[in-house]
C-alpha cells in the first residue's frame, strides 16, 4: 500500500504534494499561491506550471525542475506518477500515485465543464481520491460562463458612461474572462493591472488569444469611459481603484453564486464563472472515478462527506490549513 | 413577476442611494396597476398571508431536499429564500405570470391546493424570481431598502413631500390604486380618517453631547425622563380607542382595561409601563403583560398598567403636528389638569445646564428610567427621525467582562461570519454558564478577526453552532441586568454588546456570577 498521510506526504517516496513549506521534493499539481511554493529542492510537475512558477518567483525558485505532459509518467521508486488534466488553470494538474496494488488521484482544484483553452478534464479511476472542496454545497450550481458574459456586456451597452472594472485572479480567471470575452466577439481594447501583465504574455505565448492588452494607466481618465479593466480581487477596494471614474465593480468568481456575498463585497455586477466544480461536478466526478474512499483536502467538507457517506463511500476531512476558505484560487 | 425579480436583484446590488431611488420610480412608473401596488406592499413589508410563511418553504424544501444538506445550505447562505431559490430544481420552462395574477391565485387556492400551486410556481421560475416570489413571504426582504427610502422614491415620482406620503400612509388599502392615482395627478389625495388609523411616530436620534447640543442653549429645550416601556400612540374617539406598537401594530387586545378607561377624541403619544398609581415597574414587569395576547381580570389586577403621555398629535379633531412642542405641551398640561387615569403626564425635569441632566440620566439608584430625552420647544412633530429635534441621552452602560462560549453565522449582509456570539462567566462551582448574546459593538476588522478566532479554535459543533475554546474574553456593555428562570446562569443582561475585546485578557481574572449579582442585583 501507499503510505500517504494527511499532509500529502508520501513516505515511500519523500514527497509531497502541493507543500506549504520548502521540502526536498514536491510534486506540484497547479501554479497558484496556496499550492504552488518557492524553495523546493526538487519539483515534478507540468511544463506549464514549471513555467509560471518561474514567472512568479524567479527562475531559481527550485533547485531542479521535473516537467512531464498530460498523460505521462514517471517511475519513482515504486510508484509510478501520472498527471491528468485538471481543467482549472494552465498547466493545472491531477495527480495519479500507483502501484500495481492501488491507485491514489490527487485532484487538486479542478472542474469538469469544458473550458475550451484548456485540455478537457477527465475522470481518472481510482481507489482512493483525494479531492477538493471549494464549493462543496447543493446550492453551487455554476451556469454556462457565456450567459454571464452576456449579461456583463449588456450592462457595458447600456451604461457608457461607466468604467468596468472586473475583479479577478491574476493567474487563469483574468486570462478565462479576456479569453471569455474574445470568444462572444467583444473586440475593444481591454485594460489590465500591472499585476497580469506577464502571465497574460504567457497565455498567449501558448496560443490562447487574448486579443489587444493595455496596461490601466492613468494617463487620460476619459480612456476608461465605457471600457473593460481586469484587476486582481484585492485592487478592487484599493486606492489603485480610485483613479477611475464611475467604477462599476465587477468580480468573477463562484462565490458571487450568493446575492449576499456579492452585496457584502459591495460588488454591483455579479459574475459566477468558477474555475473550482460546483456541488453536481464534485459528486459526479467521485461517481465516475469509481473510489470507495474519499479524502477532502479543503472546502466546505461537511456537506460532501455527508454525501459520501450516504453513498456507501468512507469520507474524511483533512481540513488542510493554509488554504483559505474565501481564496478561490 | 419578473419585473419585480429583476428590480429586487438590482436593489441588493445598489449601494448608492439615488441609484436605489431611480430603480424605484422607474419601476412605479413602467409597471401598470395592480402590480406596482403589490410591488410596493412587498417592499414596504405590508403584505401579510396567512397561510405562507417561512416555515411553509421550510417544510415544502425538506420534503424536496435532503435536510441535512438544506441546513449547512441555509447556514451558508444566511438567508431562506436564496437559499431555497438556490437548492429548487426548475423543472419547466420559465413563464411567470404577472406578480399580481399570482398573489391573487394564492389568495383563492384552497388550504390542500396551496402546497402544490407553491410547488408549480417554483419548477416555472428561474433561480432569481424564485428568490424575490418567496421573499414576498417570508418578511424583511434584507435587500437594504427601508421602507423610508421606497416612500420617498414615491415623493419623488409624484413629486410630493415625503410628509405627505407619511400622513396618509397608514390609511391606505393594497394595492394603492388611489395612491398612485394621485401621484399621477389623475386624482385626489387620498383622503384617510384621522381616526381610523395610526400616525407614524416622531422618533429620536442618540445625542452625541459635543456634537449636538455644546453649542446649543439650554433654554430652548425641554426634558424628560425615558421610560424604560414601551412606546404607544393612543388613538381615541366617541367610538371607542386603540393602542399602536411604534411599529404602527394595535396591541389593544393585551391592555383591555386601559382602552375601556379612555375616553377623549385625540391622538397621543406615550409610554406604556407596569405599575400603580403612575409608579412605573420595570420592563420585565411589563414583559409579562406583553407576553398574554388576553389576559384574565385577575392577571390584570395583579399586573396594572398605565401610560405616561408625553406628546399629542391630534385634539378635538385638530391636528396639532405643525404646532410647536411648546403649545402642544400646554395643550397636553391642561388636559392633565384633572385626573386622567390610567393616563398621567410625563412630567418635565426643570433644569438650567446640560451637566445637571448629565448627573440626572445617571442616577442608578432606581431602574425605572433608562436616560433622558432632550427636545426642541419649537421642533413640529415629524414623523420619522428628522435631525436636531428629539435626542435620547441613555445612562452610561454598565460593563462586565465574560468569555465567549458559542458562535453563530449571523444572517444577511454578515450571512458568511459567526457574528452572533454567546459569553459567560464562571459560577460558584467554577462552570462556565451562558449570561448572553451579543451581535454588535465590534467594527468591520474586529470581526473578521473573531470570525478567524471562530473558524481556527472550534471544539465542537451543534449543527449550525460552534463551540470554541474558552480562551477569549471580551468585554461587554450593557444596559441593565434582571434576574431570569430562564437561563442557567439565573440573570439576563439588557441589550449586551461587545465594548472591547480584550484578545491578551487571561480567563480567570474574569469575574465570577456571584459577582455580578453582588454588584449590579443587590
Amino acid at each position: 500500500m501507499i503510505s500517504i498521510d494527511n499532509k500529502l506526504y508520501i513516505k515511500d517516496i519523500d514527497t509531497y504534494i502541493d507543500p506549504f513549506f520548502p521540502v526536498e521534493r514536491a510534486i506540484i499539481t497547479h501554479g497558484h499561491a496556496d499550492h504552488a511554493r518557492a524553495g523546493h529542492k526538487h519539483v515534478l510537475c507540468t511544463p506549464e506550471t514549471s513555467e509560471i512558477m518561474k514567472i512568479r518567483y524567479g527562475e531559481k525558485c527550485a533547485n531542479t525542475f521535473q516537467t512531464i505532459k498530460y498523460g505521462h509518467s514517471v517511475k519513482i521508486g515504486k510508484i509510478k506518477v501520472t498527471l491528468f488534466p485538471a481543467a482549472h488553470i494552465l498547466g493545472s494538474a491531477q495527480v495519479l500515485l500507483e502501484t500495481k496494488k492501488q491507485r491514489i488521484v490527487v485532484t487538486g482544484d479542478y472542474k469538469t465543464t469544458l473550458d475550451r483553452h484548456l485540455d478537457p478534464f477527465e475522470a481518472v479511476p481510482c481507489d482512493l481520491l483525494i479531492t477538493e472542496a471549494t464549493f462543496g454545497l447543493p446550492i453551487f450550481k455554476f451556469n454556462k460562463p457565456e450567459l454571464e458574459i452576456e449579461r456583463l456586456l449588456n450592462n457595458i451597452s447600456k451604461n457608457k458612461e461607466n468604467t468596468f472594472l472586473i475583479g479577478a485572479y491574476s493567474l487563469g480567471k483574468a486570462q478565462r474572462i479576456i479569453w471569455l470575452l474574445r470568444e462572444v466577439g467583444f473586440s475593444d481594447d481591454i485594460f489590465i493591472h500591472g499585476s497580469m501583465d506577464k502571465l497574460c504574455d504567457f497565455y498567449h505565448s501558448k496560443g490562447i488569444k487574448l486579443g489587444t492588452l493595455r496596461k490601466a494607466t492613468i494617463e487620460n481618465k476619459k480612456d476608461f469611459k465605457g471600457k473593460v479593466i481586469v484587476a486582481p480581487p484585492s485592487a478592487l477596494k484599493d486606492r489603485w481603484s480610485r483613479r477611475f471614474e464611475n467604477i462599476t465593480r465587477c468580480y468573477a468568481s463562484g462565490w458571487m453564486q450568493v446575492k449576499q456575498r456579492a452585496k457584502q463585497s459591495q460588488i454591483e455586477i455579479p459574475l459566477v464563472i468558477s474555475d473550482h466544480s460546483d456541488w453536481n461536478e464534485l459528486t459526479n466526478t467521485i461517481k465516475q472515478t469509481g473510489a470507495e474512499k474519499v479524502w477532502i483536502t479543503h472546502g466546505r467538507e461537511d456537506a460532501l462527506k455527508y454525501w459520501c457517506e450516504k453513498n456507501g463511500i468512507e469520507a474524511e476531512p483533512l481540513s488542510l490549513q493554509h488554504r483559505d476558505e474565501t481564496n478561490e484560487q | 413577476m419578473k419585473a419585480f425579480s429583476n428590480l429586487l436583484s438590482d436593489l441588493i446590488l445598489t449601494s448608492s442611494r439615488n441609484r436605489k431611488l431611480s430603480l424605484l420610480a422607474e419601476y412605479f412608473s413602467s409597471t401598470p396597476d395592480p402590480d406596482r401596488g403589490y410591488a410596493l406592499a412587498a417592499l414596504t413589508g405590508s403584505l401579510n398571508f396567512k397561510n405562507i410563511k417561512a416555515s411553509f418553504f421550510k417544510e415544502l424544501i425538506k420534503e424536496k431536499k435532503d435536510e441535512y444538506l438544506f441546513d449547512l445550505s441555509y447556514d451558508y447562505v444566511g438567508d431562506l429564500a436564496e437559499t431555497i431559490s438556490l437548492l429548487w430544481d426548475q423543472k419547466k420552462d420559465a413563464n411567470m405570470p404577472s406578480l399580481s395574477s399570482l398573489l391573487e391565485r394564492l389568495t383563492r387556492s384552497k388550504n390542500e391546493e396551496l402546497k402544490s400551486d407553491v410547488i408549480d410556481i417554483l419548477d416555472m421560475s428561474t433561480s432569481d424570481q424564485r428568490w424575490a416570489f418567496i421573499k414576498l413571504f417570508t418578511g424583511g426582504l434584507r435587500i437594504g431598502v427601508s421602507s423610508r427610502i421606497v416612500k420617498q422614491a414615491l415623493a419623488n415620482y409624484g413629486d410630493v413631500d415625503l410628509e405627505q406620503i407619511e400622513k396618509i400612509w397608514h390609511g391606505l388599502q393594497l394595492p394603492y390604486i388611489d395612491l398612485f392615482a394621485w401621484l399621477e395627478k389623475k386624482g385626489p389625495k387620498p383622503k384617510i380618517s384621522v381616526y381610523d388609523v395610526f400616525h407614524p411616530m416622531m422618533l429620536a436620534h442618540p445625542l452625541v453631547m459635543e456634537k449636538d447640543l455644546t453649542a446649543a442653549n439650554p433654554k430652548d429645550f425641554v426634558a424628560e425622563y425615558k421610560w424604560d416601556g414601551i412606546r404607544v400612540q393612543i388613538v381615541s374617539h366617541s367610538e371607542g380607542c386603540r393602542l399602536y406598537s411604534r411599529t404602527g401594530d394595535e396591541v389593544s387586545k393585551s391592555f383591555p382595561e386601559i382602552i375601556k378607561a379612555i375616553k377623549g377624541n385625540f391622538v397621543l403619544d406615550g409610554e406604556l409601563l407596569a405599575g400603580n398609581n403612575a409608579e412605573p415597574k420595570t420592563f420585565n414587569d411589563l414583559q409579562q403583560r406583553l407576553n398574554k395576547k388576553a389576559p384574565s381580570q385577575k392577571f390584570i389586577d395583579t399586573n396594572p398598567c398605565f401610560i405616561k403621555v408625553y406628546d399629542v398629535l391630534f385634539f378635538d379633531g385638530i391636528d396639532l403636528r405643525d404646532k410647536p412642542l411648546s403649545e402642544r405641551k400646554k395643550v397636553l398640561n391642561s388636559y392633565f389638569s384633572s385626573n386622567r387615569s390610567p393616563l398621567f403626564l410625563s412630567e418635565t425635569i426643570e433644569f438650567e445646564t446640560w451637566e445637571f441632566l448629565d448627573k440626572i440620566r445617571d442616577i442608578s439608584d432606581n431602574q425605572v428610567h433608562e436616560g433622558v430625552m432632550i427636545k426642541s420647544t419649537p421642533s413640529l412633530y415629524i414623523a420619522g427621525r428628522p435631525r436636531g429635534k428629539w435626542f435620547k441621552w441613555k445612562r452610561n452602560p454598565k460593563n462586565v467582562d465574560a468569555i465567549i462560549m458559542y458562535a453563530q453565522r449571523g444572517h444577511g449582509k454578515r450571512s458568511s461570519f459567526y457574528s452572533d456570539y454567546t459569553f459567560g462567566v464562571f459560577n460558584k462551582e467554577r462552570e462556565l454558564v451562558p449570561i448572553g448574546k451579543a451581535y454588535s459593538g465590534f467594527t468591520d476588522e474586529e470581526l473578521t478577526r473573531l470570525d478567524k478566532f471562530v473558524r481556527t479554535k472550534s471544539v465542537n459543533r451543534f449543527g449550525p453552532v460552534r463551540e470554541v475554546e474558552k480562551t477569549l474574553v471580551v468585554e461587554i456593555a450593557f444596559d441593565d441586568v434582571s434576574f431570569s428562570k430562564r437561563h442557567k446562569s439565573g440573570i439576563a443582561l439588557r441589550f449586551p454588546r461587545f465594548k472591547r475585546i480584550r484578545w491578551d485578557k487571561p480567563t480567570n481574572e474574569v469575574e465570577t456570577l456571584e459577582q455580578i449579582k453582588k454588584s449590579f442585583l443587590e
